[in-house]
């Protein structure tokens, strides 16, 4: 099963071929190493920002387990106490938990799935390095002792009090916010990077699991944090500026909060849990020492899961007086989750079972993760019906649950990863014994810690109390919590002196050192380049399957030996079947994607502290940035139309619409943004439901205004559709013209959407109703402001020569964002103008 | 008394037997010898509550059950197999394991949860009717209760404690002034948020005579810990005496008592805007209700046993007692006064 394969090349060839790969590729020296975008540089940042946040959170916990060990204890004032407990959950969520897939993600997919980088390297670092801006902010806070301090959940009115939540709570919000943003880069960078950036051959059929749960988590990323982003500006708008999204008094409801931020947090377990349970995906067969038995099972269970996910978010609000029929159908869909999962837990054992298993450091931890988080699973079972819930909801029985099964399901099968993974990050192992002790240390501390909490909730222990009576009898529960959580956090350290400990006298171990059939066990760890050259896959676990793959592709015998033209490039495929279609030139070292990132953190800092000017400032910045940044770095048209890729194979180095990643970054953006504007959109209704006149009284925005708007955005949109058409034919002028025309309609759409509450004087902090309109007409007029700017960008582009009939991608993608431009104005005008006079 | 009941009851609660092995991959065993307790949902006292431990330990069961042979499934493929099985019979159990089993285990609790429901909660809110109805309205960081009659009217107000009659259903009425706040009386049965702008109901039937212990369960603010209430379960008639007390007993005019000058200092030092005390001029509304506070077995919501001492320091610092608390600091004040407006407090039957 050899294949095509090039010619073998002399040796002097061949390193000359390895020189310019390397200088290519090459990382830079110095201070000038932080503007790397490569993946592995990139994501080892990641990955370390990420877990010296989860130290940090850790020690908070283990403030808070010190402050509960004994009852009636001054240790922690009330409010440290619910700063640290309101960090621990934020950070070990948003900084902790989402960020290290995202980090392994970034690290590792490129070599699992044969490319040489993801398709935006630039985008990653853009991500770390406004996730690392936002988390030190966050965290920084509590140092000033002007932390959050409602909990993670952030519930209103508590949380909108600005009173008794002081700036915390804006930290909160505009600090996370901005963490999102990195977030769905990620995602966009790893859907594109899954889909379009495999090893030709590789179809979908036998991609790594690894890239099945990373293509479902990136997706659900895309579905889930939306909502949050949306609820973030509702809410933020009603601490800035008064708006009463969530104040019952003027007509908001706090429940609106609490579905928005679910319909976010739930999907979030899996979103946490889903990527551990891939990194067992690819321990377990290694271990077997055979294929995964079931590939179908388990991804169309982690499809199932990723699914049901979005359907069960009520099962948090169990006690909120839903009307009962609803929560027993999400108690329904809230069991029906154990079926996906129980096959994946099945999917390992039937491997292990068909296999011979080798029973080493990462199988302990695995085995470690399966004991605590079935317990997890099971008291999932108990708390999703719904009378069992009334009785343990919000007590330390919760408490105890969701760490069986973020532990279980994530910290466990993530320290079995690093024992996995760590050869393949520097060619060298850790150590078995250390390994060893400590697991046992975390897993017996991390029982003693938190199955005695199972009792205290029950035995009426409430969660988030910073001190407790002695004569509730919950005190030895409690101090043995604390023992245990010392030990597990001392067990935690080994692992991480095991993994910075020196090692340069340990020998280095074998290449594919646990004989994974894998590709990214090709890895050369000392190299930058990715791999050598792009093989052509025929099985889901090459190495075992593809005789001399390796040798084959060292000699550079496949795809893309060379980089005779000195720019980085890696090879686009099909998105089905793996066919290459395109030799894709991505982005290397930069400032600009540092200096963006720096910007936007300055625009949700400065709008934390309310330093208007300073906002605008950063604000323009960011976007000068972001513009130079697409100028210089994208749609560049190249100095020949193909390129040869070797193997005698060539490829165009320039494609645009759906063939081309730009277009499926804008498409996959625009989904996660279109899930933020039905959020905004869900609000409306919800009010809807709530109230017998949601109006309140007020006046609306009528409906001439808003139709005359959505009518100019419409025929906006035409011109947009006849100036792609022009520009096909190669009519440049006729282009510009619709273009110019377009944007002219755009302004018009703008000032016509937002006449028409302007002109009603609809007064947004007098009710929910006048706000809810406003924020719709915002939203939209921000979009069509966008998409002013990328019209004026392609009449730029189109005047310096760069924008032409056959070099179209920019005016391709801005058509694509001006469909779902449209599809927001219009929904959004028929909503606010036509809605109440229907009703 | 009822601060010795709570006592005696915290007393028995200390012995209980723990017993852990954390060794074992098998399972971890926590044996209770006892699960009783003035606020432990597993010590039940009410027909939710009850209904609910006897599901909670089926799970138990069950679930230790099927982690049994899980972890014992695992073992036996990782450790002891001798010979590897065929794909095709290891793929039977994940259609075994992961699908056949749970939808028959599942369907079974759904069932079983579903046929529960409608007995401890109604499916529509309007099945509360007749039901006898005790409005709470939690407030940052206390309890405001309010026994109304058939009519709605107010027929008693108190704080931070219930008084019900035993095997009787009884509609809680949920208000929030504030914040989100959730009522929970673990013996009796679940939680039930009270959420500012709704209102929510919530039927408890108890089933026991005794003390028990209520608490916000609901994250509220720097002081959620300390809003706790206490639960008086009575025989039917004793109930019905406290809520209508005798003519004679009712405090007509607290001035005359010998404590009068405890009413004088509590008057004229402003504590009358705030709180209420029936049968004098203190018709404050803002904090709780203190008529016949003496008889109330704490202070500050379940945070401290109801002594004079107790009242003097939370009269005087309240911020230390109850972080965050709205009740501004009378450290300004006499401590003879002070002490006056104490015993005056506690002498309110």
């Amino acid at each position: 099963m050899t294949g095509k394969l090039g010619p073998l090349l002399p040796q002097d060839q061949r390193e000359a071929q390895e020189k310019r790969l390397r200088d290519v590729w090459e990382t830079p020296s110095g201070w000038r190493y932080w503007t790397s975008v490569n993946n592995s540089e990139i994501g080892l940042w990641y990955g370390c920002t990420a877990f010296i946040f989860m130290l940090f959170a850790g020690v908070l916990a283990l403030l808070i387990r010190l402050q509960l060990a004994v009852p009636d204890n001054t240790f922690l004032s009330a409010n440290f106490f619910n700063q640290a407990f309101t960090l621990h959950g934020t950070v070990m969520m948003f900084l902790f938990a989402v960020p290290i897939f995202e980090a392994v993600a970034i690290f590792l997919l490129p070599s699992m799935l044969g490319a040489r980088e993801l398709p935006f390297p630039r985008l990653s670092a853009f991500g770390f390095w406004s996730f690392a801006i936002g988390g030190v902010f966050v965290c920084g806070s509590i140092f000033f002792g002007a932390a959050p301090n409602s909990g993670w959940f952030m519930y209103p009115p508590l949380a909108t009090d600005k009173e008794q939540t002081g700036i915390g709570a804006d930290i909160w919000l505009l600090g996370l916010s901005f963490i999102e943003v990195a977030s769905i880069a990620a995602a966009v960078e790893l859907i594109v990077g899954i889909m379009k950036c495999r090893a030709p051959g590789m179809r979908v059929n036998m991609m790594p699991l690894f890239a099945w749960y990373l293509l479902i988590v990136a997706g659900m990323i895309l579905f889930a944090f939306p909502p949050l982003i949306a609820g973030d500006l509702l809410f933020e708008m009603q601490r800035m500026f008064d708006w009463p999204f969530f104040d019952a008094e003027r007509g908001g409801d706090p429940l609106l909060w609490q579905h928005l931020f679910w319909i976010f947090g739930h999907p979030e377990v899996y979103i946490i849990f889903l990527p551990a349970i891939a990194l067992m995906a690819m321990i377990v067969p290694t271990f077997s020492q055979r294929p995964i038995v079931g590939y179908s099972w388990i991804v169309l269970a982690a499809v199932g899961t990723g699914f049901l996910s979005f359907g069960l978010w009520v099962h948090h609000m169990f006690t909120t007086g839903l009307p009962q029929i609803s929560l027993a159908f999400f108690s329904a869909a809230s069991e029906a989750v154990v079926i996906p999962t129980g096959v994946q837990i099945f999917v390992f054992i039937a491997t292990m079972l068909a296999g011979r298993v080798i029973f080493s450091v990462p199988m302990l931890f695995g085995a470690g993760a399966l004991a605590i988080f079935i317990i997890g699973g099971l008291t999932g079972v108990m708390v999703a019906l719904v009378p069992f819930d009334w009785q343990a909801h919000d007590t330390y029985f919760v408490v105890a649950h969701l760490h069986y099964v973020l532990i279980g399901g994530m910290l466990f099968p993530v320290t079995a990863g690093i024992y996995y993974f760590y050869p393949f990050f520097n060619g060298k192992k850790l150590s078995d014994a250390w390994g060893k002790i400590a697991f046992w240390l975390m897993f017996v501390g991390f029982n003693v810690a938190f199955f005695p909490m199972h009792f205290a909730g029950l035995r009426g222990m409430p969660r988030r109390v910073f001190t407790y009576p002695a004569e509730m009898g919950w005190d030895w529960f409690n101090l043995i919590s604390t023992v245990g959580a010392f030990v597990f956090a001392a067990g935690f350290l080994i692992v991480v002196a095991d993994v910075v400990r020196p090692k340069t006298r340990q020998a280095p171990a074998k290449p594919n050192p646990w004989n994974a059939g894998t590709m990214e066990w090709l890895n050369q760890h000392e190299e930058s380049w990715g791999i050598r050259s792009i093989p052509i896959i025929k099985s889901r676990y090459p190495l075992w399957d593809q005789p001399d793959l390796r040798k084959n592709i060292e000699d550079g015998r496949y795809y893309l030996p060379d980089a005779e033209t000195g720019h980085r490039e890696t090879l686009v495929t099909s998105v089905l079947d793996g066919a290459p279609q395109q030799v894709l030139r991505v982005g290397g070292s930069s400032y600009v994607t540092m200096i963006a990132a720096f910007l936007l953190g300055g625009v949700f800092i400065a709008l934390t502290y309310e330093w208007w000017w300073t906002t605008i400032i950063c604000a323009i910045g960011t976007l000068i940035a972001i513009l130079y940044w697409l100028w210089t770095g994208t749609a560049q048209i190249p100095e020949a139309e193909m390129r040869d890729a070797g193997l005698g194979e060539r490829f165009p180095l320039y494609v645009s619409g759906p063939a081309s990643v730009g277009w499926w970054a804008m498409f996959i953006t625009m989904v996660g943004d279109g899930t933020a504007f039905a959020s905004l959109i869900f609000g409306y209704f919800f009010y809807w439901t709530i109230h017998d006149d949601f109006t309140g009284g007020q006046v609306g925005p009528g409906w001439q205004w808003p139709l005359a708007a959505a009518a100019l955005f419409v025929i906006a949109w035409g011109c947009m559709l006849l100036a792609r058409f022009a520009n096909t034919r190669n009519l440049a002028s006729t282009m510009r013209l619709s273009i110019a025309v377009s944007l002219l309609l755009t302004i018009a759409g703008i000032a016509a959407g937002l006449m028409g509450p302007y002109q009603h004087a609809m007064e947004p902090t007098l009710h929910v109703y006048p706000a809810t309109v406003w924020i719709l007409a915002i939203w939209t007029s921000t979009h069509g402001a966008v998409a002013l700017i990328m019209q004026l960008y392609c009449l730029a582009r189109s005047y310096a020569g760069y924008l032409t009939a056959d070099y179209d991608q920019d005016l391709c993608n801005v058509v694509l964002y001006w469909h779902f431009m449209v599809f927001t104005a219009v929904v959004t005008y028929l909503t606010i103008g036509l809605f109440p006079e229907l009703r | 008394m009822n601060v010795e009941r709570l006592a005696g009851a915290a007393n028995r609660s200390r012995k209980v037997i723990y017993h852990f092995c954390p060794f074992s991959l098998a399972i971890c065993l926590l044996v209770l010898s006892s699960c009783s307790g003035v606020q432990s949902a597993l010590d039940p006292a009410g027909r939710e509550a009850d209904a609910v431990a006897t599901l909670f330990w089926v799970m138990v069961a069950g679930g230790g059950l099927i982690w049994l042979c899980v972890m014992g499934a695992f073992l036996f493929a990782g450790r002891f197999k001798t010979q590897p099985l065929t794909e095709r019979r290891a793929g039977g159990i994940i259609v075994f394991g992961g699908v056949a089993f749970p939808v028959v285990v599942l369907a079974g609790l759904i069932a079983y949860a579903g046929w529960l429901m409608p007995a401890m909660r109604p499916w529509f809110a309007g099945e509360g009717e007749g039901l006898r109805r005790i409005e709470i309205t939690a407030e940052q960081y206390w309890w405001r209760v309010r026994y109304l009659d058939d009519k709605g009217q107010v027929l008693r107000e108190s704080a931070n404690e219930v008084f019900m009659p035993v095997d009787e259903r009884v509609l809680f009425v949920l208000k929030a002034k504030d914040v989100i706040h959730s009522f929970w009386i673990p013996s009796l049965g679940g939680k039930m948020d009270a959420i500012p702008g709704r209102v929510n109901n919530l039927q408890l039937e108890a089933t026991k005579t005794g003390s028990y212990r209520g608490v916000c369960a609901e994250f509220c603010g720097t002081a959620h810990a300390l809003m706790a209430f206490t639960v008086e379960v009575l025989e039917k008639q004793a109930f019905e005496d406290w809520l209508r007390p005798k003519a004679s007993s009712t405090p007509v005019s607290a001035a005359q008592t010998p404590d009068a000058g405890g009413l004088d200092a509590f008057l004229k030092n402003g504590c009358g805007a705030c709180h209420a005390i029936d049968g004098t001029q203190a018709q404050g509304a803002i904090g709780p209700n203190l008529t016949g506070f003496g008889t109330r077995p704490t202070v500050a919501a379940g945070t401290l046993p109801n002594t004079t001492g107790h009242l003097i320091r939370f009269i005087k610092t309240p911020d230390l007692i109850k972080p965050g608390v709205n009740m501004p600091s009378y450290n300004m004040l006499l401590q003879a006064e002070v002490e006056a407006i104490s015993l005056y407090l506690k002498g309110l039957k």
